[in-house]
């Protein structure tokens, strides 16, 4: 069983927690995972690490309700316990021999995007940061990521916050205005994902997404979780997370990614029911 | 007189229920089917049995009824025999050395294995460990269980690391229920407790521990069981679309996250009609848990012949009583789906056996113009699986063949000091028995090591 230390909103949909789970905490890296279970009858979801304390034992992850289970897990409380949370999983990010990078994150995908920044940060890498959300309401982490941020810009799609726009629009002007980039990191949904690799592609930056695909073991057993990486098949929780954005098949994972949405959909419902009562 | 049936479990309570399909014998039966053993001098049996059990000597007790000393006679040999009374493949080995098969029908060995351990006493004495050195083992696995068993009757303070949240390897999440009960690998694992072995779940040997973290924490031996996890697909068209199952993938959902089941959060979905691609055991399981899982058809599709198919006769027959169409000699070339990506059908092509080659093996070869359509929403492919990818990144230290497997030496022992492994990792997928002969005898192996060594 794994204690929740602290459990808090930070928007209205999309909560922080942080678990104890020293041997996880010993030994993860920027851009690994973890799979936990809320209870007995749960579901094995995928979550990245947000932030980790190998002195604490802790590790914190930060979640957007979507489903039954991100829901479920929702309704717990700071001293509640986890049945399960297994890792870190998959391969940490590869931060050697860059100087200067993007991190692009959109949405809830902004928290999965902050430790890389901010291990980037501590190498002493320059590191800038798009996040971009559809309004001020919905913004996170905003503190986080000046503190490990050389320029951060905020962009919301209807203004009411930072910029308004697209990040790929402000991506476009960064490159243009003359920032060279080594390499960009973009997380978040996979349309993003998608435009922001098209527009990377188009100048020739190297660009590094993050698939979040469903899994269910994350050790490579079950094959749920596997994606076309160019034209080969390839499996998220082993040879993954990230995988050269300007490869992925992201039409075809939109499409597997909704492949439980209807079932989703009902056990969501059921379990609003029984909360309700 | 002829072998003692068992009884099945309802043809219609089959088709909607996981309970278990064999009944395993009662007293009668079993006194009956015990009644036929020669208790043979030579006792050829035993060499057909890859872990030796005395069987003679068991079947002699179960004549006087005496249930207790013949588990005590298995135990000696096997620390698992409810498990393996139900799911080895006894008709090709104890069973086929039986010198009654040779005129008539061989003894039920595995039936009565199955009695012994569903109706002793199992009144243990369990040994204090003696503060003999640590052993890790990882994963949960046959293997994994039986070195851990052997290693804590010598005296070891063992402990097994397992990934997954539930221990028991491929008998939790492969193995259905209606083949093996799940409270039965339960109570063999509380056995193990009871003997003293530590189980800790939700540590990934080469993520969570590595092998420098065993040995700070003073691991003088470690065994490795850790399965051949990853599952292979055909590389046709369509593969990816939505309602393609890995094998692996669907009996997981079904078995150990209990997707069937409404009180689970797992999804599942609508299965609607099922194709099942292979001829093993686990296409059987996967086709009859797609039954039971409320698929409305169930069609399994294999490239040769059913003289070919290496699953077991009875599980063949199993499948097809319960309603699994069965489609030989055919192959799949292509999934198709609709524009959301939902499977709509599957594109086959008939097959024909060539003649033999120098092996004397017949290849399977398409006959030309002979593709069809078959209707189908869910796909599951059962075409078996390759080794755990993650052993290799652990060490380079560890030495691993073309196929991607450990390579051991004739002590179990890996090309790492100290380091011994066993079952699937090592053969690739095999039986249950395979995997805990392994684990017997690398524990063994572990024995002779540390007792060298320190
Ligand atoms: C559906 C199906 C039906 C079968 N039916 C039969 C049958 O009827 N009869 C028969 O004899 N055989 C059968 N088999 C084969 C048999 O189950 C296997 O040969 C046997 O289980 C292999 O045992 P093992 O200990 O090597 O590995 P597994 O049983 O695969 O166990 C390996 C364990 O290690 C864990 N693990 C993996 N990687 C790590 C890691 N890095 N860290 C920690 N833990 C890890 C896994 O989670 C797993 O629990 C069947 C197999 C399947 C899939
Ligand atoms: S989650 Fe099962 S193989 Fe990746």
């Amino acid at each position: 069983m794994y204690e929740i230390l602290l459990a808090e909103k930070l928007n209205g949909s999309v909560m922080k927690m942080v678990i104890s789970a020293p041997l996880v905490a010993k030994k993860c890296l920027a851009g690994q995972f973890i799979i936990l279970r809320v209870d007995e009858v749960g579901e094995r979801i995928p979550l990245t690490i947000f932030d980790y304390d190998r002195k604490s034992g802790t590790v914190s992850i930060i979640f957007q309700i979507v489903g039954a289970t991100t829901r479920k897990l929702s309704l717990l409380k700071k001293g509640d316990y986890l049945f399960d949370f297994v890792g870190p999983l998959g391969n940490p990010t590869n931060t050697n021999d860059i100087n200067k990078v993007l991190v692009i994150g959109g949405g809830v995908g902004t928290a999965i995007a902050f430790p890389i920044c901010k291990e980037l940060y501590e190498s002493k890498k320059e590191v800038d940061a798009i996040a971009g959300f559809r309004n001020k309401e919905l913004v996170i982490l905003e503190d986080d990521f000046r503190d490990v941020t050389k320029q951060f810009f905020i962009m919301t799609d209807d203004g009411s916050y930072g910029e308004k726009g697209l990040v790929t629009e402000k991506l476009e002007k960064l490159i243009l205005s003359g920032s060279n980039y080594e390499r960009v990191y973009a997380i978040g949904p996979l349309p993003m994902m998608k435009f922001v690799s098209k527009v990377c592609d188009k100048y020739n930056i190297p660009v590094i997404v993050s698939m979040n695909s469903i899994m269910i073991d994350g050790t490579g057993m079950c094959g749920c979780c596997r994606l076309l990486v160019d034209g080969k098949v390839r499996f998220a929780c082993i040879d993954g997370p990230e995988f050269d954005g300007t490869k992925v098949d992201y039409d075809e994972a939109i499409k597997r990614n909704k492949m439980y949405f209807k079932e989703e959909r009902e056990k969501d419902c059921n379990l609003l029911r029984r909360i309700d009562e | 007189m002829n072998r003692v049936e068992m009884r099945l479990l309802d043809i219609d309570k089959r088709k909607t229920t996981f309970e278990e399909v064999a009944l395993g014998y009662n007293k009668k039966e079993m006194l009956d089917e015990a009644s036929r053993c020669l208790n043979c001098k030579n006792k050829p049996c035993v060499s057909g049995c890859l872990v030796n059990i005395d069987i003679p000597k068991f079947i002699d007790f179960l004549k006087k009824d005496n249930v207790d000393e013949a588990y005590n006679v298995i135990s000696k040999s096997s620390l698992l025999p409810g498990i393996c009374g139900r799911v080895c493949p006894q008709e090709t080995q104890c069973e086929a050395k039986c010198i009654r098969g040779i005129k008539g029908e061989s003894i039920a060995i595995g039936r009565l294995e199955r009695y012994v351990a569903d109706n002793a006493a199992k009144n243990f004495v369990f040994s204090e460990s003696e503060g003999k050195a640590k052993v890790a083992i990882i994963g949960s696995g046959p293997s994994g269980l039986s070195c851990a068993g052997t290693l804590s009757t010598l005296g070891y303070d063992v402990t097994v690391f397992e990934a997954m949240h539930k221990f028991g390897g491929v008998l939790i999440y492969g193995i259905p229920e209606f083949r093996l009960p799940k409270t039965i690998v339960s109570e063999e694992i509380e056995k193990l407790e009871k003997l003293g072995v530590k189980f800790i779940k939700n540590v990934v040997f080469g993520k969570t521990i590595d092998i420098n973290d065993l040995i700070d924490e003073g691991y003088k031996a470690i065994f490795i069981g850790c399965g051949a996890g990853l599952p292979n697909f055909m590389g046709i068209p369509g593969e990816n679309l939505n309602g393609v199952y890995s094998a692996n993938e669907f009996l997981t959902r079904v078995n150990l996250m209990k997707a069937s089941d409404e009180r689970y959060d797992t999804p599942l979905g609508d299965l609607g009609d099922v194709v099942v691609v292979g001829g093993g055991n686990v296409a059987m399981d996967a086709s009859r848990c797609a039954l039971r899982a409320k698929a409305k058809s169930v069609s399994l599709v294999y490239r040769r012949d059913f003289e070919q198919m290496p699953a077991r006769k009875e599980e063949v027959l199993h499948a097809q009583e319960e309603g699994v169409n069965f489609n030989v000699l055919t192959n799949p070339c292509e999934i198709l789906g609709d524009e959301l990506d939902n499977i709509v059908g599957v594109k086959c092509v008939k097959m024909e056996l060539s003649a033999p080659d120098s092996s004397g093996r017949r290849r399977p070869v398409e006959i030309k113009n002979s593709q069809f359509i078959k209707k189908a929403n869910t796909v599951i492919m059962a075409i078996g699986n390759n080794p755990n990818p993650l052993i290799k990144n652990i060490t380079p230290a560890i030495k691993l063949n073309q196929k991607g497997c450990i390579e051991i030496d004739e002590n179990h022992m890996t090309s790492l000091p100290g380091v011994f492994a066993g079952g699937d990792i090592v053969t690739g997928a095999a039986t249950v028995i395979l995997a805990m002969q392994a684990g017997k005898e690398s524990a063994y192996s572990i024995d002779k090591y540390l007792k060298n060594k320190l």
